[in-house]
């Protein structure tokens, strides 16, 4: 039996081997200046956007004490989406390209940060049925992708079709411009949550435990939270919805670490994140040719292993 | 909420959709016979004006029929796989026969609904818990699986623009030759009607129905093959068209009850009536440009659809 930390190990040995790959394979000494300076961005964005989803779904799932739960699942991403779609709806794109492209995000992130507040205090105020939430996740979804949709034909009714392709989830057109807010934002939440992550071990034991054990626990839920909608709001403008991911990825973690700990925990899941991403990347990339963007494999398996968690789930009650 | 009162809506609706569009047509030139606005009218209106009414009808109807066989609410095409599935078929029926006619595709469409329908079924047998959300979040889950096969086949292809412009639901493109597909739906929607007791029966379970003298998987099937032939019609000429057999029957169910027999008519009337009502607003809000018909359905049936599952909860 391998303890925590040489799993760890396991897992870092890993990731920086497919990063290597990534940024070697194909180099030669014509290329290699050109090379880099496209790829070096876009790992760091990869990167990025698998620890950050994998971040957010393990606090989630933390504070809202499931295991299938997560926030692009309960529609957050597409409440994003939706924001910043609105933001330009509201001000214009001529003004927006004056205000500049952080504007948008900044003003996104803060409604975003409300929005996630109100929402988690409307659903889980109560102790409602998880597959309620479940239900009510998609169904909030998808209402607020044709809004966004909708608002973008009332923007620009025609170039609706333009749009609407460029929905689909590709490494390939990521939003370079947030990298180096999205870095400074990662890290920021990632040194807050680990000032507390004691307490979030303790929060996995569920409200009352938590309070009778001395956490304060709906402020720290709170914070959490913002963390969570910052966290959302990052990687999906950097790459747009990629739903089952987090899903994915925190049950790959729980089985390959097996550990309650967070400390253990986040930067295990953190990494098994960005391992999927980077290795479907190069898989995609040298395999599929760039025929397939890798967001539509990801939501096929993540999919069929959902299903298979609410058979599992549905059986034990 | 009475049978006529939606039927008066219906025919107020049905009017306002006839006389609105960029190219003006008055109810005085179409009077005096005048050439040009009746051509209008024959050619792109009343078409339009059929094909919702028919998609509304059938959509609404399958909606109905799924929710009584498998006794649950929240089921319907768009949550059970079906539409899915039918898109998928379409994509096949593109890359491998892309020379057959409609009515092939629509064929080949239809086995893939089917197919779909089916699993799905098959998949709720292996559910023990079957608590009311569980059962449309299976059917959701699964309708995302199948279309994350079609958008991985479309992309192989170089499809994804052909195929999310087709099944993107919008009726703008709906002109005389273009639509006739949909009245395949009506016979169906006839045998629905017929069936209607049977269904009703079907839904309490297969020991229930079998000991009441039913061949419950005949009638199960029969309803599938109604929904999966009405699906795919109305995919094909269409697209898709969100959560309208969902919303529906529950909105007639909570004023009448549910009793499929009397049920059927004010739920199709009901149907068309809120499809016409999303396109005349989908057509007025942009004015002269269009709102596809997906995204206002999509827009308001799931807000009713959260409505409906908060009212369940309670």
């Amino acid at each position: 039996m391998m303890n925590v930390k040489s799993k760890l190990y396991i897992l870092l040995i890993a990731f920086i081997v497919l990063v290597m790959l990534f940024l070697i394979i194909g180099l030669n000494s014509y290329n290699w200046k050109y090379a880099l300076s496209r790829r070096i961005p876009k790992i760091m964005a990869i990167i990025l956007i698998g620890s950050s989803i994998s971040f957010s779904s393990t606090l989630f799932q933390t504070i809202t004490n499931n295991r299938i739960l997560t926030p692009s699942v309960l529609g957050l991403d597409s409440l994003y989406m939706f924001i910043q779609t609105f933001i330009v709806f509201v001000f214009g794109s001529m003004k927006m390209a004056y205000l500049g492209k952080n504007f948008n995000f900044l003003v996104s992130v803060i409604l975003m940060v409300l929005f996630s507040v109100i929402i988690f205090l409307m659903l889980f105020k109560k102790k409602n049925n998880i597959f309620f939430l479940l239900l009510f996740g998609m169904v909030f979804g998808t209402l607020f992708q044709s809004l966004t949709s909708f608002m973008q034909v009332l923007i620009d009714p025609n170039e609706f079709l333009v749009i609407q392709n460029r929905s689909f989830v590709s490494f390939n057109n990521i939003n370079m411009d947030l990298l180096w807010i999205a870095i400074i934002g990662v890290f920021l939440t990632a040194i807050y949550i680990f000032r507390h992550i004691g307490s979030l071990d303790v929060m996995s034991l569920g409200r009352d435990n938590a309070i009778s054990l001395g956490v304060n626990y709906d402020v720290q839920v709170k914070r959490v939270l913002i963390v969570v909608a910052v966290l959302v709001s990052i990687s999906t403008a950097l790459v747009g919805p990629i739903t089952f991911l987090g899903l994915l990825v925190i049950n790959i973690s729980r089985e390959f670490i097996k550990t309650y700990k967070h400390k253990y925990l986040i930067p295990g899941s953190m990494l098994i994140g960005s391992i999927i991403l980077v290795g479907g990347q190069l898989i995609a990339e040298r395999i599929m040719k760039f025929e397939t963007p890798i967001g539509v494999v990801i939501n096929f398996l993540g999919g069929i292993y959902f299903i298979y968690l609410i058979l599992r789930e549905g059986k034990a009650i | 909420m009475k049978g006529h009162y939606l039927l008066i809506a219906l025919i107020v609706l049905s009017l306002i959709s006839l006389f609105i569009g960029v190219k003006e047509v008055s109810i005085k030139g179409v009077i005096n016979l005048e050439y040009d606005e009746l051509r209008i009218l024959l050619l792109s209106r009343i078409p339009r004006l059929l094909s919702i009414i028919v998609a509304g009808m059938g959509i609404s109807i399958s909606g109905l029929i799924m929710q009584s066989i498998t006794q649950n609410k929240f089921v319907s095409p768009t949550t059970a796989g079906t539409i899915d599935s039918a898109k998928l078929g379409i994509l096949v029926s593109l890359i491998a026969y892309s020379n057959s006619s409609t009515i092939i595709k629509m064929l080949i469409s239809f086995v893939f609904a089917l197919g779909g329908s089916f699993l799905f079924l098959g998949i709720l047998k292996k559910v023990k818990h079957r608590g009311a959300v569980i059962i449309p979040l299976v059917g959701i889950m699964l309708g995302s699986v199948v279309d994350s096969i079609t958008t991985f086949f479309a992309y192989r292809n170089d499809m994804i623009q052909n195929i999310t412009a087709w099944l993107q639901g919008d009726f703008s493109m709906i002109i005389k030759g273009r639509y006739e597909l949909l009245y395949v739906t009506i016979p169906f929607v006839i045998l629905a009607f017929l069936y209607a007791n049977r269904f009703t029966l079907a839904g309490m379970g297969e020991d229930i129905s079998t000991n009441l003298g039913l061949n419950y998987n005949r009638i199960v099937g029969i309803g599938l093959v109604i929904v999966s032939i009405i699906s795919a019609s109305v995919v094909i000429t269409v697209g898709r068209i969100p959560f309208l057999g969902l919303i529906i029957p529950n909105i007639i169910s909570i004023y009448r009850g549910d009793n499929l027999n009397t049920n059927i008519v004010p739920t199709i009337l009901m149907g068309s009536s809120f499809l016409l009502f999303c396109d005349i607003l989908g057509r007025l809000i942009i004015y002269p440009y269009e709102i596809p018909i997906s995204l206002t359905v999509g827009v308001l049936g799931s807000i009713i659809f959260l409505y409906l599952l908060f009212r369940g909860n309670r």
